[in-house]
């Protein structure tokens, strides 16, 4: 099976000897829905960077649905559609000028631009601002205005750098959804991102880069799966003054009406309920202390930077 | 891409360098049009009536092809190395970098770009010169293929400067201290046939005396250099660089980390 993208053996060391890669493999099947996290400075985005020709390599291979991007750039870079990190499209263009310019760097004529870019700007419901500056939009319109951007040619592999930095939840959601539509019609998605519900809720599969290096590379429900412990915060009926002193659980109280229990995973949600019962304790509402994925996430990225100390 | 795709994109870059300064014209056409006025009312008329003829012509019909080849090249750099490094600066250079438009498309659609405004601003200072002289071309074929070569040459250059400058500052010091003084010294507004043999000699260093030359033969019927040694350093300097520009911009320098 071709891979939408196969990464081997990158390496990236900038003109100030700070190496950004030290080497990464990496395979992003077709069709997948990827998350690529790491923190800042992990080496993210200057993965993206080689792989969408703004950064040159130092050494390794890139392939993009089976071609390789040093002997077949041009097609490599007809199949990439990219949604950068940062702002990058001339504040003093109309928004219908920026993507009718981008279709052009495509060779895509005009009229059928225009089409594409109707259908695009309705679905992100920025049509209404065709012919604003796009210094005037707000910060999750130049989002949106980024991913018609980068769709104007229907791109088969798709990269968001943290596509929803800094947008209200509304609009978040309503750009997965979006996203979501998008995976399913067939296009790959790659997304970077640090909310990690984000990541979570929509990859299938999942890599953490830390210090230039994949440090995991696996599905998102394997992953998920490692998760030993979960912890659940509680909010009570009624107020406890202390914790019951017998209870097999482990049981942290914050306040009188909040209490933190942690769940192993071999148990379920049923024996919780009948062990707090027990103890007479009545719930009233419970929810995840933190998402899953950051628990296993930040335990990876100490794990490696205790390793890599030592 | 296919050959009819590079042509679309090479119409999208150029369509849009030539609206972008026509958008913002009042900064663009308007200044070199007044700049120019002023030249011709004080160069021109005032002092030039005092100073009597040159190569047998009036002062202000000698010095009218060098005015307006002055202000061809300086509109044509400026323009390029003004939008490649705005492009540059605010990242939308980007949006290029990461398309299949190749680096010839993207060379000739700012060049072209730059030539638009060079040729555009020199037609204007042409029309405004015809308030002060008549104007005969004795070469029209000339004329035309100097003025659209030079405004090319400097539009590669404006992209060179561009590629390389770092800071707002990178992209003013060569038009103040290399191209004003190249022109200035390039024989716009003397013969260098005044100065002494030395002097003539230094001057044969500066290229833009023959564009200045070519230019004025091709307007007047007389020059200092031939127009063949002319269209030879024209073709020579053109080639060179745009065959510089093109290994850099291949090479992502300034653009590509």
């Amino acid at each position: 099976m071709t891979h939408a993208l196969k990464i081997t053996n990158l390496k990236k060391t900038y003109d100030n000897k700070f190496q950004a890669l030290k080497g990464i493999n990496l395979e992003v099947q077709k069709g997948d829905f990827f998350a690529l996290l790491g923190a800042n400075g992990a080496g993210k985005s200057t993965a993206i960077g080689i792989i969408c020709s703004l950064v040159n390599k130092t050494d390794g291979d890139v392939s993009v649905f089976g071609y390789d991007l040093e002997k077949d750039r041009e097609t490599v870079q007809e199949h990439i559609g990219l949604v950068p990190q940062e702002f990058n499209f001339n504040i003093w263009e109309p928004v219908i000028e920026i993507i009718l310019n981008q279709a052009g760097y495509y060779g895509i004529e005009r009229p059928v631009a225009r089409k594409r870019a109707e259908e695009l700007l309705k679905h992100l419901d920025l049509w209404d601002k065709r012919d604003e500056q796009a210094q005037n939009l707000s910060g999750g319109m130049k989002r949106r205005l980024m991913i018609a951007r980068a769709l104007i040619h229907n791109p088969k592999l798709l990269i968001l750098d943290e596509p929803t930095a800094g947008v209200d939840i509304e609009i978040r959601r309503s750009m997965w959804e979006f996203l979501k539509k998008l995976n399913q019609a067939g296009t790959t998605i790659i997304l970077t991102t640090h909310y990690l519900e984000e990541a979570e809720s929509m990859c299938n599969n999942i890599a953490i880069i830390n210090k230039g290096e994949v440090v995991e590379s696996t599905s998102m429900k394997e992953l998920l799966s490692r998760l030993q412990v979960e912890t659940f915060v509680l909010d009570l009926k009624e107020p406890l003054d202390k914790c019951p002193e017998d209870c097999e659980l482990t049981i942290n109280l914050r306040d009188p009406s909040t209490l933190e229990v942690e769940l192993d995973k071999s148990r379920s949600l049923n024996y919780l309920f009948e062990t707090l019962s027990k103890h007479n304790i009545r719930v009233m509402s419970m929810r995840n202390k933190t998402n899953r994925l950051e628990e296993l996430f930040v335990k990876l990225v100490k794990t490696d930077n205790e390793d890599s100390s030592s | 891409m296919k050959t009819a795709q590079k042509l679309t994109a090479f119409k999208t870059i150029l369509t849009k360098e030539v609206m972008r300064f026509l958008r913002i014209w009042v900064q663009t056409l308007v200044p070199p049009a007044i700049t120019m006025t002023l030249y011709f009312v004080i160069f021109g008329n005032l002092i030039g009536s005092q100073i009597g003829d040159m190569d047998g012509f009036k002062y202000i019909e000698y010095i009218i092809p060098g005015l307006i080849m002055m202000s061809v090249i300086t509109n044509s750099y400026s323009n390029v190395v003004s939008t490649f490094f705005t492009a540059k600066m605010f990242g939308h250079i980007q949006e290029m970098l990461i398309s299949p438009v190749p680096n010839h498309i993207i060379l000739m659609g700012y060049i072209g770009g730059g030539m638009a405004r060079g040729l555009m601003v020199g037609l204007i200072v042409t029309l405004v010169s015809l308030f002060f002289s008549s104007l005969t071309i004795q070469h029209p074929f000339i004329t035309i293929a100097v003025v659209v070569l030079t405004s090319m040459l400097f539009s590669i250059a404006g992209l060179i400067n561009a590629i390389y400058a770092k800071s707002f500052d990178d992209i003013t010091i060569i038009p103040t201290f290399v191209l004003t003084p190249l022109t200035y010294l390039g024989g716009v507004f003397y013969s260098i046939n005044m100065l002494s043999d030395f002097w003539q000699n230094v001057s044969l260093a500066n290229p833009v005396l023959y564009m200045v030359n070519g230019f004025r033969y091709g307007i007047l019927g007389v020059s200092d250099i031939s127009p063949v040694a002319s269209f030879s350093l024209l073709a020579v300097f053109i080639v060179a660089l745009y065959g510089f520009a093109y290994y850099l911009l291949k090479k992502g320098v300034g653009i590509r980390s």
